[in-house]
């Protein structure tokens, strides 16, 4: 038998019984939706929380002073060196480094008129904003320029600038750190609390203003953006390996992100797994339902059997026919569960449009495996019991 | 080209057995037309399933064109009821979903025959019949007289050695019937043997060879002259036959 007369064959027999074959194949349709559904919202999620980090830069190695180990009593054994502008200036020289921002940080009040507020000040370069992704609300950030050489220039959080300046525009005012006067040059757009720092109530200024104006030698933090991700590992250990030549000592740390990122990744993918289990019950009972469907198609077209037994069709062949109409089924219901899962999808989109959820293509090549197997699987009994007919009694009556 | 040979057929009913066919011996030549009679019962459509190759003898031999085949696969006697075998009914069997033709078309679909050359010997075997105007019609959109062309066309189509008949004129009114029976008295004419089993008098008379059948047995077989033999067994409806 042809595999094209079969698919006809299958499909005139479906055709005859509309309402049934529509509502089967609504059940498998439920059920795959839901699966693909589920999953894409899973994804979503871990796309999120994986974007959020990339959003601080994945590609981030943070370079502090200090190293942990257990030697003696203190947390930070032995003697460690202080991180300076030229240890900066070196690591920014370093082959895989994309670029990188050095921070100093003192906490001190900005002052606007009356009003004044405590907040962390930083002192930092141009390359800072583009290190940590920082979009600029309004204004422009520090300007570029040699890191030894600082001006007046601050750039508010949008909390530290609407606090302040409460509806007035504070680009170009002049707002004061302790006795030390600044021009606003820039406010950041809103970012909320990204690794230590809650970037909307800080303000910034140039790094060589801040060591002269909080008296500071050393640096906070240098952080540095990583040209290919890939290149992590490698970075790191240029890094390290430069500033022990540089310290003569092993006395700094470099730490990535990447196990906190991964960390996140792999628990919410066991709780799409979870999700996409919980959906699978769902695509469980259309599968039975089309073994239902099919059962009593098999006890309804009895003389159908019989005959087409007479007429010299093989048990394989009636085995196909019932087969493939139960795959035809599923089948179906795959396809149309999956236009419901994208138009759901897009109806959540819709409602929430910073959340990423779509259906990885794993999960769409998945469900329509999925509900073969299903069509398969329940469909495998009812066309065997067709089979089995006895071609004779099933001739007999009518 | 059909020969049983000491042929039983034994069903099992819970503890006991039912004898449907006891020690059936029946010789059946190339081109004969044989009525099988009988009362309802007395096995007449319990031999033409297992001539059919739809059944198997529990006992004895049947050889099908010098074959023995009651006792091959399935598959092969599938094949045979396809390529060797044409079956008509007393309520048609037609595929209601199916056109004239697509039922017509029905044997070759299952022996994979291209769909052009299908269409060529479906229209043939209905033109054969002389419904070739109704040939895109449903099963409902016909009468029950053509219902039954178009099943002898189906049964046909293969070009089997045997065409079994059920009861083929049962569900038809007189004018019909006739029709139906001069359509495959012709094909009988022309080489085909033909082995109908009816209680309808008027349509075992016709048949060269009238087989009688009671309680599973063989009453009396013989050419029509000798057909009158004992009727104390006839059906009662067959006790006309001459």
């Amino acid at each position: 038998m042809r595999f094209l007369d079969l698919l006809a064959f299958a499909a005139g027999a479906l055709r005859g019984h509309r309402l049934r074959t529509a509502l089967s194949v609504a059940g498998v349709a439920v059920g795959i939706s839901a699966v693909v559904a589920l999953t894409a919202l899973g994804e979503g999620a871990r796309r999120y929380v994986v974007d959020q980090f990339a959003a601080l830069g994945s590609n981030l190695l943070i370079v502090f002073p200090g190293k942990v180990e257990t030697t003696g009593g203190a947390p930070f054994g032995g003697v460690t060196h202080d991180l300076t502008i030229d240890d900066y200036r070196a690591i920014a020289r370093v082959q895989r480094v994309r670029r990188s921002a050095p921070m100093a940080v003192a906490t001190d009040t900005v002052q606007f008129r009356d009003r004044g507020r405590a907040v962390p000040v930083l002192g930092t370069t141009a390359d800072f904003a583009a290190v940590r992704r920082l979009e600029i609300g309004s204004g422009e950030f520090l300007p570029p320029g040699d890191p030894d050489q600082g001006g007046n220039e601050i750039v508010l959080g949008v909390t530290v600038a609407q606090e302040l300046f409460r509806g007035e525009n504070p680009l170009g005012q002049v707002v004061r750190v302790g006795p030390w006067r600044f021009r606003v040059v820039g406010v950041l757009a809103p970012r909320g609390r990204s690794l230590t720092f809650n970037m909307d109530d800080l303000v910034m200024i140039p790094l060589s203003t801040a060591m002269r104006v909080f008296n500071r030698s050393s640096l906070f933090r240098i952080l540095v953006d990583v040209r290919v991700h890939a290149e992590m590992e490698q970075t790191k250990h240029d890094v390290e390996s430069l500033m022990a030549q540089r310290h003569r000592a092993e006395d700094i740390t470099v730490e990535t992100q990447d196990a906190l990122v991964s960390a996140f990744s792999s628990i919410l993918n066991a709780l799409t797994l979870a999700l996409v289990g919980i959906a699978s019950v769902s695509l469980a009972v259309a599968g039975v339902g089309i073994m239902n469907v099919m059962l009593v198609s098999v006890t309804e077209r009895r003389a159908e059997i019989g005959l087409l037994k007479a007429l010299g069709a093989q048990d394989r062949q009636v085995l196909a026919a019932f087969l493939t109409e139960a795959v035809l089924l599923a089948a179906a219901g795959g396809v149309a569960g999956l236009a419901l899962a994208a138009g759901a999808i897009r109806v959540f989109v819709e409602i929430y449009p910073s959340f990423p959820a779509s259906p990885p293509a794993w999960a769409v090549a998945a469900a329509l495996g999925l509900s073969l197997v299903v069509g398969v699987g329940f469909g495998v009994w009812p066309a065997r019991r067709a089979t089995r007919l006895d071609p004779v009694t099933a001739l007999a009556r009518r | 080209m059909i020969e049983l040979d000491g042929v039983w057929r034994i069903y099992r009913v819970g503890e006991g057995e039912v004898h449907a066919l006891e020690n059936v011996s029946l010789t059946i030549e190339r081109g004969e037309h044989v009525a099988l009679v009988g009362p309802s019962g007395s096995g007449k459509s319990t031999l033409l399933h297992i001539v059919g190759c739809l059944d198997r003898p529990t006992r004895g031999r049947y050889l099908l064109e010098g074959r023995e085949v009651g006792t091959l696969s399935e598959e092969e006697r599938s094949l045979i009821r396809r390529h060797r075998i044409g079956f008509v009914f007393q309520f048609f069997h037609l595929l209601p979903r199916l056109s004239a033709l697509g039922n017509v078309e029905l044997p070759m679909l299952f022996a994979g025959t291209a769909p052009e050359e299908r269409r060529e010997r479906a229209s043939l075997a209905l033109k054969a019949v002389g419904l070739s105007h109704r040939a895109e019609h449903r099963p409902d959109q016909l009468s029950g007289g053509e219902r039954q062309r178009v099943a002898i066309a189906r049964a046909v189509v293969m070009d089997p050695a045997v065409l079994l008949a059920d009861e083929p004129t049962g569900n038809l009114d007189r004018a019909s019937a006739g029709e139906v029976m001069e359509l495959i008295e012709g094909m009988n004419a022309k080489g085909l043997t033909l082995v109908v089993v009816t209680h309808d008098p008027a349509i075992a008379e016709r048949a060269k060879r009238v087989v009688r059948m009671d309680d599973g047995a063989i009453q009396g077989a013989g050419d029509r002259a000798q057909g009158t033999g004992p009727t104390t067994a006839d059906g009662p409806r067959a006790t006309g036959g001459g």
